[in-house]
């Protein structure tokens, strides 16, 4: 595996707009922007999640192999979501109580 | 594929089962994303917990939500991601075989990891005296009384899950620091420290994830 | 059959280190297989015994021989010491050890001592959840619903959740293993399209481990805290919901039945391929039935819980998908059936597991349609009919690929060959002892006899007695083995490199292989099943 040995001003930008992102998030809520608060603040979460992904664990810079075990596990998890929320979403009688 | 290479006493920290360095750390390597894979799944489970009572009880959620400290949440945030940067600078001083700059990044890696545990602490000491711990002694508004338990019961699940693994994360990075102070982390052999890196920054994005969702819900109503 | 030049090599990995040291410390994936074999066989015997006195105690209408709170806990440890402990480790833990780095031609798995760090987390999962067994035992069913398992049950379910969740990681870690393994470690020359159909099998069967089990986890953590710190996540009392459990818990105890059933699948592709002299019937559409198996697995929980609470529409769409699954399942039954189609097909006893699988297999795949079927299921769930279905493909299915894999590999892993003819009256009573136990349940499930309760209406007790008393033959077909295969490996005729004149990586080596499995490492210029490849080792 050949070291992708990254200059350091990378971390360092990747760094700044992680913090950036957080102050972003933190200020966004305190705003009512109704269900776009959620959509914010997971998109937000996910911007974050991404950089880190990309430049700090090197998936940017690594084989196709690891950004499939990455999607994958991304996409497993949205199955179990998904598939156990047509339950939640589509019963008649809403809410336990 | 790599040739059999028959001869491996030569070759620092490399396994009898494998023909080469770069097929070990190729391995390896895959071996740790495998098991973040697992991990992914693992908090999975209670993501999809959340999803489904956050769906069925907004008003609890947010109110409980409230009740969580926004100042700590969000210090934390930062100590964890600055956290991240100082790995990821350990693993490059690995890469260019600078011990020196790699154990500091790797003490300041614990050190911040360290004051993240000590604020977690403090804050759960706090749901602790507020009586936001689910069970016989919770106390909280009658109108979000029952679910909110849920919601503090998901808060401890998760974040307790997640402290757990950054005390495993600690062990792991004591360990790497062990061994480059003794030298067998070389500028040929580093693949521990970029492993132990991935585990790490893992940690850090299941925080990236649990901060908006347990801290920010509905922090706008008051 | 194939003549060997070299009949027992002087050294290999039984004789390379004596002592019990040698063997609690090892590193060797062959080794490491065989504690594995010591541990499944002793869970399958806890599991076996709990069977004994459940068909005992059904051989009668009222429930007498124990009590109601004893029944209910006789079934639930027959159902967690049998998935957990020994349908999902067996197979990928015995001969998955074993063979997957013979089969690539690797000196070891990619992470030997992870391997044997597996072993023992298997133990000592065994081990507590063997001492929730002798102190009290759990009653919740092996399904742990909630809220009873939560609230109301007063029995040993923490110690047993606990035991799952760390059982849980040896399956993690060994699918881990065996998925770096196959994707880094093969042989110059061993394409992924050159593997034996079995490594595909145990790829996607990794995969599964790898994915679901981590979901099963958590579930029981959740169980296990809600116990100990009434946290609510599944109490109805502060707006839980325990539908929400169930559908945890099915996300990985649906895929788990494929974990069980895969890498027979697997087996049963090279029993048939070595059986019939004959490359299996179109290889890729095996490899990636294997794959879609695996994928499809996960998409159709909900069908554990048509009856449960689940919306009608969720129930629409997983009865869809669970009918998509059933097709890379019969993919591999028609291409079995085509490669045995002008094959030279022998009867020898490797083989009579291989066909009792496809047909056995074939019908418990049958039924799980039935049950698919929203409208049917509403009348055959929680009856006797499920238990039919799933003991078809576990009993009849896993379990007949499990031996017959034994009896293959045996040669190898041992050096000796068992006496044929016992193994042949063996299989012969293990097929009828599993027919007369199981068939009567699809009738006593459809009549209506409830699963889980050890009283029923008189009229149902023929059948009953029939079930028990197919149940007893099977036992003792389970016993037999077990004697001549300890028997062979003292007075056993010594087996040489190939006794069955098979084509794959394993049979180029001695018979018990090295230490390090290969003098050299291979070069692969041939596919799998191909009857031109080097069917003996030449070099010692």
């Amino acid at each position: 595996m050949s070291a992708h040995i990254l200059p350091k001003r990378i971390y360092y930008t990747i760094y700044g707009i992680l913090i950036l992102c957080t102050f972003l998030t933190v200020q966004i809520a305190f705003f009512d922007l109704g269900p776009l608060n959620t959509i914010a603040a997971i998109g937000i979460a996910i911007l974050k999640a991404t950089l880190v992904i990309l430049y700090f664990m090197h998936v940017k810079y690594s084989s196709r192999l690891t950004a499939a075990v990455v999607a994958g596990s991304v996409f497993w998890l949205a199955i179990l979501v998904a598939l156990t929320m047509t339950d939640y979403l589509t019963r008649a009688w809403r809410t336990f109580g | 594929m790599p040739e059999a290479v028959r001869d491996h006493s030569h070759v620092p920290g490399l396994a009898h089962h494998f023909d080469t360095l770069d097929q070990q750390t190729e391995a390896t390597t895959l071996g740790m994303w495998v098991f973040l894979v697992t991990e992914v799944l693992f908090f999975g489970g209670l993501f999809t917990v959340y999803t489904v009572y956050r769906s069925w009880y907004p008003g609890a959620f947010a109110a409980a939500s409230h009740e969580l400290d926004i100042t700590l949440g969000t210090i934390n945030t930062a100590v964890l991601i600055t956290s991240s940067l100082t790995m990821a600078l350990a693993v490059h001083a690995a890469q260019l075989g600078e011990r020196r700059t790699l154990l500091i990044f790797l003490a300041a890696t614990m050190l911040l990891g360290g004051v993240f545990l000590g604020i977690k602490g403090f804050e759960y000491y706090h749901k602790f005296v507020e009586h936001h711990v689910p069970g016989s002694s919770f106390q909280f508004e009658q109108e979000y009384f029952r679910h909110a338990q849920i919601f503090f019961s998901l808060y401890f699940m998760m974040t307790g899950l997640h402290a757990l693994h950054m005390v495993i994360g600690f062990g792991i990075m004591l360990v790497m620091f062990w061994w480059a102070w003794k030298g067998t982390i070389t500028l040929e052999y580093y693949s521990p420290i970029e492993i132990s890196g991935l585990y790490w920054h893992f940690v850090d994005i299941v925080w990236i994830f649990l901060f908006p969702l347990l801290y920010l819900i509905g922090r706008h109503a008051h | 059959m194939a003549s060997s030049t070299l009949l027992i090599p002087p050294r290999h990995y039984l004789n390379d280190g004596y002592g019990i040291k040698s063997w609690l410390l090892t590193r060797d994936h062959k080794r490491i297989a065989l504690l594995y074999l010591a541990g499944v066989t002793l869970f399958f015997f806890v599991g076996g015994a709990m069977a004994v006195l459940i068909r005992i105690d059904l051989a009668t209408p009222p429930g007498d021989l124990v009590t109601d709170e004893t029944y209910n806990k006789l079934f639930t440890m027959h159902g967690v010491m049998m998935v957990f402990f020994f349908l999902i480790p067996a197979i990928p833990a015995v001969l998955g050890n074993f063979l997957v780095p013979i089969m690539i031609g690797a000196k070891d798995l990619a992470f030997p001592k992870l391997n044997l760090f597996s072993w023992y987390i298997y133990i000592v999962g065994g081990l507590f959840t063997l001492y929730a067994l002798v102190s009290g035992g759990v009653d919740t069913g092996w399904t742990f619903y909630t809220p009873f398992s939560t609230v109301a049950s007063t029995t040993n379910v923490i110690p047993t959740a606990l035991g799952i969740f760390i059982t849980g990681f040896s399956s993690i870690l060994t699918g881990l293993n065996f998925i770096v393994t196959i994707h880094r470690m093969r042989a110059p020359g061993m394409t992924w399209f050159r593997m034996p159909l079995f490594l595909w099998s145990i790829y996607a069967t990794s995969l599964i481990n790898v994915l679901g089990t981590p979901v099963i986890a958590i579930t029981v953590l959740l169980v296990a805290a809600e116990r100990i710190f009434h946290f609510g996540f599944f109490d109805p009392r502060v707006g839980g919901d325990p539908v929400l459990f169930q559908h945890l818990f099915w996300f990985y105890s649906h895929p788990a039945v494929y974990i069980m059933v895969l890498p027979a699948m697997g087996v049963v592709s090279e029993l048939v391929a070595a059986g019939c002299r004959k490359p299996v019937f179109g290889y890729p559409f095996v490899a990636f039935a294997s794959l879609g198996i695996a994928v499809l697995g996960f998409l159709v929980w909900g069908h554990h819980m048509f009856v449960a609470g689940e919306s009608v529409y969720s129930a629409l769409i997983f009865s869809i998908l669970s009918f998509l699954v059933a097709i890379p399942s019969a993919v591999k039954v028609f291409n079995w059936t085509a490669t045995m189609f002008k094959g030279a097909v022998s009867w020898e006893t490797p083989m009579l597991y291989a066909y009792g699988f496809i047909g056995l297999f074939t019908i418990g795949g049958l039924t799980g349609l039935f049950l698919a079927t929203v409208a049917v299921d509403v009348h055959v769930t929680d009856t006797y009919f499920v238990i039919a279905h799933f003991h078809y493909i576990m009993v009849g299915g896993t379990i007949m690929g499990y031996l017959g894999g034994v009896h293959y590999w045996w040669p190898k892993i041992s050096g000796r060959l068992y006496n044929e003819a016992l193994a042949k009256i063996s299989a012969g009573i293990i097929f009828i002892g599993f027919n007369l136990t199981f068939f009567p349940q699809f009738v006593l499930g459809y009549l209506g006899m409830p699963r889980r309760y050890h009283a029923y209406p008189p009229d149902f007790q023929v059948l009953n007695v029939l079930s028990s008393a197919g149940a007893s033959i099977l036992g003792v077909g389970y016993l037999i083995p077990m004697i001549y295969l300890m028997w062979s490996l003292r007075y056993g005729r010594l087996a040489g490199s190939n006794p069955w004149g098979a084509v794959g990586l394993e049979w180029t080596t001695t018979s018990p292989p090295p230490t390090e499995n290969f003098a050299e490492t291979p070069l692969v210029t041939w596919d799998a099943y191909d009857c031109h490849a080097p069917s003996e080792s030449h070099v010692a």
